[in-house]
């Protein structure tokens, strides 16, 4: 019994470091742009939830969506301040400029949530879960996060093949001026796409938010590790990422049981170096074929 | 220049200026300098040692001040828990300021870096917070450093004792944070377990950012954890008590004063009371003439306390308010400010009924700890609240 708990804790936060890694995968796949603090939008979406019902005392079933909201809007922002300026001169700088507005918003949620850790409790962490009544050692919740994860992957994967919103997407992707002439609005698209990044790693951080301390320094190992996902599902793939992402949660996990956590990261970070060896273009990843 | 009356009255004019200089000097306030986290995540920690030694000075000028009528003054600075920044605040309030007495040491590595500064300035340096042991046992002589708190090394021999007597823990396991206070911890309790003779059932370390602890803590159950000793700050300690939560673990819980240093209460659940810390006072302890007087003085200062249980964190401000009394202590027994006089006068203070303990003989002979593991008390979470132990 002593695997299982930690082995479904891994399948929960890996679920969770996929949820935000899929924000890499919509933009990537719109614009070729990443947003590199997606783990601040995480932070966000714990410490705005935390705000939101503890401090302002909303039911939560108001505080959840107003939360992934918020978020959303805060991609806007990042696509406004940190993004659109340097595609517009085709320029890579957007890869510091979305640092750097990653830990500005860092520095001011330090201001004003303040410095102390705070933790949020939920009717879904109340008890862990039982099974013919011997306790599997997790909350009700570490089960819920891979069903939300599967689910927005699957939803991501129908929109990119099966509706006109999934073509465009591909248009946009493939040539931009081309797109724009067609009549696709390619701009709104990509501010939307980092709304909607931005909104799905708010909604992984609210969704561990019980789980975890609320500081406003916790996105900054959550944005790592997801981005180490993102790159080994291979940034095209949403099944792809989140295939990456359970595996480095219960591998994580694994080699927490095993060996003690002192190992654990060089171990799950060495074992991403020699998968991408091994694999340049992700797990599920295809290799592009690159014309110039 | 020949003029005699001229010159008389250059001669007079100084010799005044002089005695107006000197007798300022003589009569000016005797600084205290304190240097602490009063910003970040230790903030409270600072205010809670600002508090009490506020408290101490206020007590001590109202009752005539120190050297025959000198009253005393806080200045402060933060080093923002930074060794760097403590250590560049130092050294301004020992040579710009000219603190008497320096103050100071929350975290124990910034504690560390001012050791040298204030052993090279000649300046003694009482620390009211930071456990590390090699911070009074510096290897500097003659050594200028002093403490009222806990001690690492006492702690640990205390965790194990109190697991022993208490829970009659026969082979306890270590659940210790991955940082340099979880491993100075490591050495001691290892060292504390082998005094006594008992085995040991492993290791474990985790990361601050680790929110499931429960691989490390199966390892333990797995084999044969009777008791956990537990270092860790106020968040990961949380997280091993939610951990042992959902795998159904009843082991006891002993640990060092991390839980005490934020909401442990909220950040630990419903079962943050199974933790046992160690604790160097306790306001809701022993009702004593001292304990009145200071929690009716913080009453009075600060609108924020209603209660003992709004002290928080209280051995900030206990161990704080016993520093800073001992400290003028040694300052009148000096008869100046001068540091080594001030030195030696820590030695000769006889005895001093405080808030924590009566004092005999605090730091004579060498020691330059005032408490030891014989003036810990014990204590674990009632909700927000922090309440003593009864010694079992």
């Amino acid at each position: 019994m002593d695997l299982l708990a930690p082995l479904l804790s891994g399948l929960a936060l890996g679920s969770m470091y996929g949820l935000i890694a899929l924000g890499f995968h919509i933009t990537f796949s719109v614009c070729g742009a990443l947003n590199f603090a997606q783990g601040t939008s995480a932070m966000l979406g714990a410490v705005l939830l935390f705000t939101l019902e503890r401090t302002l005392g909303w039911p939560v079933l108001l505080a959840a969506p107003a939360t992934i909201a918020l978020c959303g809007l805060y991609g806007l922002l990042v696509e406004g301040l940190a993004v659109r300026p340097f595609l517009k001169r085709r320029s890579d700088a957007w890869l510091m400029a979305t640092v750097a507005l990653g830990l500005v918003t860092d520095n001011a949620t330090l201001f004003l949530f303040g410095t102390e850790p705070r933790s949020l409790s939920s009717i879904l962490t109340a008890s862990s879960v039982s099974l013919g009544g011997a306790s599997l050692g997790v909350y009700p919740l570490h089960l819920l996060i891979p069903v939300v994860g599967l689910a927005v992957a699957g939803a991501l994967h129908w929109v990119s093949r099966k509706t006109l919103l999934g073509t465009a997407v591909l248009a946009v992707a493939q040539n931009r001026d081309a797109a724009s002439l067609m009549g696709i609005p390619v701009s709104a698209m990509i501010a939307a796409a980092f709304a909607v990044s931005s909104a799905l790693a708010g909604m992984a951080g609210a969704l561990v938010a019980p789980l975890f301390t609320i500081q406003p320094d916790m996105g900054v190992v959550l944005g790592l590790k997801a981005f180490a996902v993102a790159i080994l599902g291979g940034l095209k793939n949403p099944w792809g990422i989140m295939t990456a992402g359970v595996l480095f949660g219960v591998v994580e996990a694994a080699s927490a049981s095993a060996l003690g956590s002192g190992y654990t990261q060089m171990l799950t970070f060495g074992l991403v170096i020699l998968a991408l060896a091994l694999r340049p273009d992700g797990l599920l990843g295809r290799a592009e074929v690159r014309k110039v | 220049m020949s003029n005699p009356s001229r010159r008389m009255f250059a001669v007079g004019s100084l010799a005044v200026l002089l005695a107006a200089c000197k007798g300022q000097g003589g009569a000016g306030p005797v600084k205290i300098g304190l240097v602490t986290a009063l910003s970040g995540q230790s903030a409270r920690s600072g205010e809670a040692i600002t508090r009490g030694l506020t408290v101490a000075i206020d007590e001590i000028n109202a009752a005539g001040g120190v050297l025959g009528g000198r009253k005393l003054e806080l200045v402060r600075r933060d080093d923002e828990s930074n060794p760097a920044r403590g250590v560049t605040a130092a050294r301004e309030l020992i040579h710009r300021e000219k603190v008497a007495v320096l103050f100071g040491g929350l975290d124990t590595p910034v504690a560390r870096a001012i050791v040298p500064i204030a052993s090279q300035a000649k300046v003694p340096f009482m620390v009211p917070w930071a456990a590390g042991t090699a911070i009074t046992q510096n290897g500097t002589s003659p050594n200028f450093v002093f403490r009222v708190s806990a001690v690492d090394e006492e702690v640990d021999k205390a965790m194990v004792a109190y697991a022993r007597e208490t829970f009659a823990a026969k082979r306890p396991g270590l659940i210790l944070l991955n940082n340099p206070w979880g491993e100075s911890n490591e050495k001691g309790l290892k060292a504390a377990l082998a005094a006594v003779g008992s085995p040991l059932a492993g290791a474990e370390r985790f990361e601050p950012s680790d929110v499931d602890v429960t691989p490390q803590l199966g390892r333990l159950r797995a084999a044969g954890a009777d008791a956990l000793l537990l270092v860790g700050t106020v968040g990961p300690s949380a997280q091993v008590v939610r951990s042992l939560d959902r795998m159904g673990w009843s082991v006891p819980v002993v640990s060092h004063w991390g839980p005490a240093g934020g909401r442990f209460g909220e950040l630990a659940g419903p079962n943050a009371g199974r933790v046992t810390f160690v604790q160097t006072y306790s306001f809701a302890g022993p009702v004593t003439p001292a304990r009145d007087k200071v929690l009716a003085a913080l009453m009075a200062k600060y609108p924020d306390i209603k209660s003992p249980a709004d002290i928080s964190p209280a051995v900030g401000v206990a161990n704080a308010y016993d520093a800073l009394r001992l400290t003028a202590l040694a300052i009148d027994k000096a008869g100046s400010t001068d540091g080594d006089a001030v030195r030696k006068g820590f030695s000769a203070i006889d005895r001093y009924e405080g808030l924590i303990k009566t004092y005999e003989r605090p730091f004579a002979d060498g020691r330059h700890d005032a408490l030891t593991q014989n003036d810990y008390v014990w204590a674990r979470f009632e909700g927000d609240a922090i309440v003593p132990v009864r010694r079992g």
